[in-house]
């Protein structure tokens, strides 16, 4: 799953972040950081898999107020 | 006062409620069944390495399961730092608390207004007093939820360390049984450490909590 700073919420990390690129170079407009959490669960199909995860977002692994996220399934 | 895994200004907290006549235990986080208590004190720290957000597995501590009760039922409680962060992350507090603007951890003394006089926290102020506080945070960045009642505001900066919105520096719930600020008033109770300033918020709470205990007799 993918957690992404909302849009409207500052995120003084990209920003250095795209600071740092432009230092190098590279031409970067906006830049954002997020995170990648890798789960393993056990589940009969995708759809029971994801319905999980989304429950696990909304409980802990994403802050709704602050934070988006998207489940992705794979294997 | 909660002792979670990672938790550094515990000894502090119960140091300076103790001094402020306070009789303060520590409870440790692991520890479902609270003793019989009358405020709570959550202090600051980096509980569980502040992994995945500041306070966010903290808040899944049984402790923090009882404090929620406690809180339900009216039970004043008082978080400090990271334990604003758990208060927010556990619901019992509106608002986030993110990295600071600056992305630089913050250590210094800070000026700041007192905005409510009223509260269990604040009795001991006047409101638009002028505290000076010690802040020490890498994550103070407050973000108000879109509907937060002005009047939930109780501290603000006057000189802003983290880029919090409407330099909000402490915010108390709608029942204003609890409350949650960035800045370390168990650091601030002795002239001797720069300032005493912390010990008008804490010697609120431990009169509030007094009072509520003789109130009951």
């Amino acid at each position: 799953m993918l957690v992404r700073p909302k849009p409207g919420i500052l995120d003084p990390q990209g920003e250095a972040v795209g600071s740092a690129l432009g230092h190098l170079g590279f031409e970067v407009r906006d830049a954002r950081v997020g995170k990648v959490i890798d789960l393993e669960v056990e589940a009969t199909d995708e759809a029971a898999a994801k319905a999980e995860v989304e429950q696990m977002c909304e409980r802990l692994l994403a802050n709704p107020l602050i934070e988006s996220y998207e489940v992705e399934i794979v294997g | 006062m909660i002792t979670y895994p990672g938790s550094q200004d515990d000894r502090d907290a119960l140091w300076a409620l103790a001094a402020l006549d306070a009789e303060a235990v520590a409870v440790w986080h692991d520890d479902g069944e609270l003793p019989d208590l009358d405020a709570v004190v959550i202090p600051g720290g980096f509980s569980y390495g502040d992994y995945l957000r500041c306070g966010a597995i903290a808040r899944f501590s049984p402790a923090t399961a009882s404090v929620c009760e406690f809180a339900d039922a009216g039970g004043l409680v008082l978080g400090i730092c990271n334990g604003f962060q758990v208060l927010c992350e556990a619901g019992l507090l509106p608002g986030a608390l993110l990295r600071n603007e600056s992305l630089r951890f913050v250590c210094r003394d800070v000026p700041l207004t007192v905005e409510r006089e009223d509260l269990a926290f604040t009795t001991r102020c006047t409101a638009g007093q002028r505290l000076m506080l010690p802040v020490k945070h890498g994550d103070g960045r407050y973000l108000p939820p879109q509907d937060l009642d002005p009047a939930q505001v109780v501290l603000r900066y006057l000189d802003n360390p983290n880029g919090s919105v409407e330099n909000i520096a402490g915010v108390c719930n709608e029942a204003g049984n609890v409350m949650g600020l960035m800045p370390h008033p168990e650091h601030a109770v002795d002239p001797l450490l720069g300032s005493d300033d912390g010990a008008l918020l804490l010697a609120s709470l431990v009169d509030a909590a007094r009072d509520r205990v003789l109130a009951a007799y």
